[in-house]
């Protein structure tokens, strides 16, 4: 089978492999990790016909260049508003395009987003652990963050019979300013009016902002009475608040437990487009019922599935 | 013991047995967590046991919280340490010198000698309560009482990996070197996290687990 090899010739911090997560482990203190943008990454790979989870590089605000060394494939780039050079072509991202031996492509920031997702027609060769290649950036076990002068392989590579297309953005891969919430699981903590300003006042999220996640500014929000709850289970989405009264949003590596409690937590249809608002931006979060979130949910798989 | 069910977002449900950790509490949430790991209740995803409750990951297509929540009542009440016998595990340590840096601090907060911290500390059973924070960091439950210290105001950087640590009643393994801000009394060469897919991680939740002393000179052999 052929393959093609690519070199990095300029990347960022907090560029690393990806792929669809690694499950069953958080009983082990091993989270799934995974993309921070699931629709980014999911229209990506749809794009070339891969499944969905394959693996593939986050490519952050930082961005990346590779170089390819030998062979010839076709690629797809998906998730915020990158900027994409493909040899003397300067596109944006949604977009699949193809490459070959002495080409360079180089993706970096543009106009919207902090993350995007490259994914090959053909299988990336990664180290993996646990049956996955999605690196945990705290630990580095996984596929890993790209540096310079890395290279990789891409074994069983495709040319696409159409070479060169776009993709379409999915709504919910777009950041928006109102994300919706469930309060709880330990919203009986805050004082009433913490949990009002939560809900009535935007938070802009601030640059301390990894793939952990997020602290934001805004009210600060009160507990009732200083305590430390025992250690509990965290997911992705749970806004958590440290005795400060600053919350934070936690993402894809995300720690498995915590001893702080969470007022709220992110509905999951709503994180991808969390993940591309950009530091300094705001955001006001809405509170849904549970019922409401499963409804919101099932909706996004269902025009998924499309 | 009967649990509060919360539901988080629109696809966790959270069991939580009590507010303050006891043994009897977390060895329920153990037992919660098996019957339902054997039951596999349509849509779960994945449990994650923790102190005081344990998390329900579901698929939203598949299920929902009022669903899951009737699945889990089905299995109450649990009986604590009985769908599975835990495993003993007996560690080999050094807690001389340099691998223990805050041994003499122990002791002379305890108002004990260190080798009587080194003595209560190999006498005690553990059992693994949850794994948490880090890849394989097992939360091991069992610290004496004569021996027990608070965490430290702030955390130390670059605390090597192997470092047994303790504050509270809890004892960990680092997996990581990485900060901690609990007490270094000892140093083990034990891979808990291991490139096994049958058996990634050493410990199970429920597990048991005893200290023994091993000299400098052989854990360095």
């Amino acid at each position: 089978m052929s393959k093609a090899r690519f070199r990095v010739t300029q990347v960022g911090p907090l560029v690393s492999i990806q792929d669809g997560g690694r499950f069953g482990y958080k009983r082990f203190g091993v989270n799934t990790c995974g993309a921070m943008d699931r629709a980014g990454f999911a229209a990506a790979n749809h794009a070339l016909g891969n499944p969905i989870g394959q693996t593939g590089v986050e490519i952050s605000m930082g961005g990346l260049t590779l170089e390819c060394l030998s062979g010839s494939l076709t690629y797809a780039i998906a998730g915020g508003g990158f900027i994409v050079e493909a040899g003397q072509e300067k596109i944006g991202s949604w977009t699949v395009r193809t490459i070959k031996a002495k080409q360079t492509l180089k993706v970096r920031a543009g106009p919207w987003g902090n993350w995007t997702y490259l994914a090959f027609a053909g299988d990336m060769q990664t180290k993996r652990w646990l049956g996955s290649a999605s690196t945990h950036t705290a630990s580095g076990f996984g596929g890993g963050q790209l540096k310079l002068g890395d290279e990789f392989e891409v074994k069983n590579v495709r040319v696409l019979p159409t070479p060169s297309a776009s993709i379409p953005c999915p709504l919910f891969a777009r950041p928006r300013s109102n994300i919706n919430i469930v309060l709880g699981p330990q919203e009986q903590h805050f004082d009433p009016e913490s949990i009002e300003d939560l809900q009535n006042s935007p938070f802009r999220l601030t640059s301390s902002y990894d793939r952990m996640g997020v602290r934001l500014a805004g009210p600060t929000l009160k507990l009732k009475d200083v305590l430390s709850i025992p250690s509990e289970p965290i997911m992705r989405g749970s806004i958590q608040v440290a005795g400060d009264g600053i919350p934070t949003v936690l993402l894809s590596d995300h720690q498995i437990t915590g001893g702080y409690p969470k007022i709220a937590t992110l509905v999951s249809s709503d994180i991808d487009s969390f993940t591309q608002i950009r530091p300094n931006q705001s955001v006001q979060f809405r509170s849904v019922t549970p019922e409401k979130a499963v409804e919101l949910a099932r909706l996004r798989a269902r025009v998924s599935r499309r | 013991m009967t649990p509060r069910f919360k539901p988080v977002a629109d696809c966790a449900l959270l069991v939580e047995f009590a507010t303050k950790e006891s043994e009897a509490v977390n060895q329920t949430v153990i037992a919660l967590d098996r019957a339902l790991t054997d039951a596999a209740p349509k849509g779960m995803t994945e449990v994650t046991p923790a102190l005081v409750n344990l998390l329900i990951d579901f698929d939203p297509v598949l299920t929902d919280h009022a669903e899951l929540e009737a699945a889990v009542r089905s299995l109450l009440p649990v009986k604590p340490g009985t769908s599975r016998s835990a495993k003993t595990h007996v560690i080999d340590m050094c807690y001389e010198d340099e691998y223990a840096p805050d041994l003499d601090d122990v002791a002379k907060a305890c108002g004990l000698t260190r080798a009587q911290v080194i003595e209560t500390h190999m006498a005690a059973e553990f059992y693994v309560s949850m794994y948490g924070f880090a890849p394989g960091y097992a939360y091991q439950t069992g610290v004496p009482e004569v021996i027990q210290v608070p965490r430290k105001s702030g955390a130390v950087r670059d605390v090597p990996k192997g470092s047994v640590i303790i504050a509270g009643a809890q004892c960990i393994i680092m997996t990581l070197t990485m900060p901690a801000g609990w007490a270094v009394i000892g140093r083990s060469k034990v891979d808990i996290v291991r490139d096994d897919p049958d058996r990634p991680f050493l410990f199970d939740v429920g597990d048991k687990i005893r200290y023994r002393a091993i000299s400098k000179a052989e854990f360095e052999a």
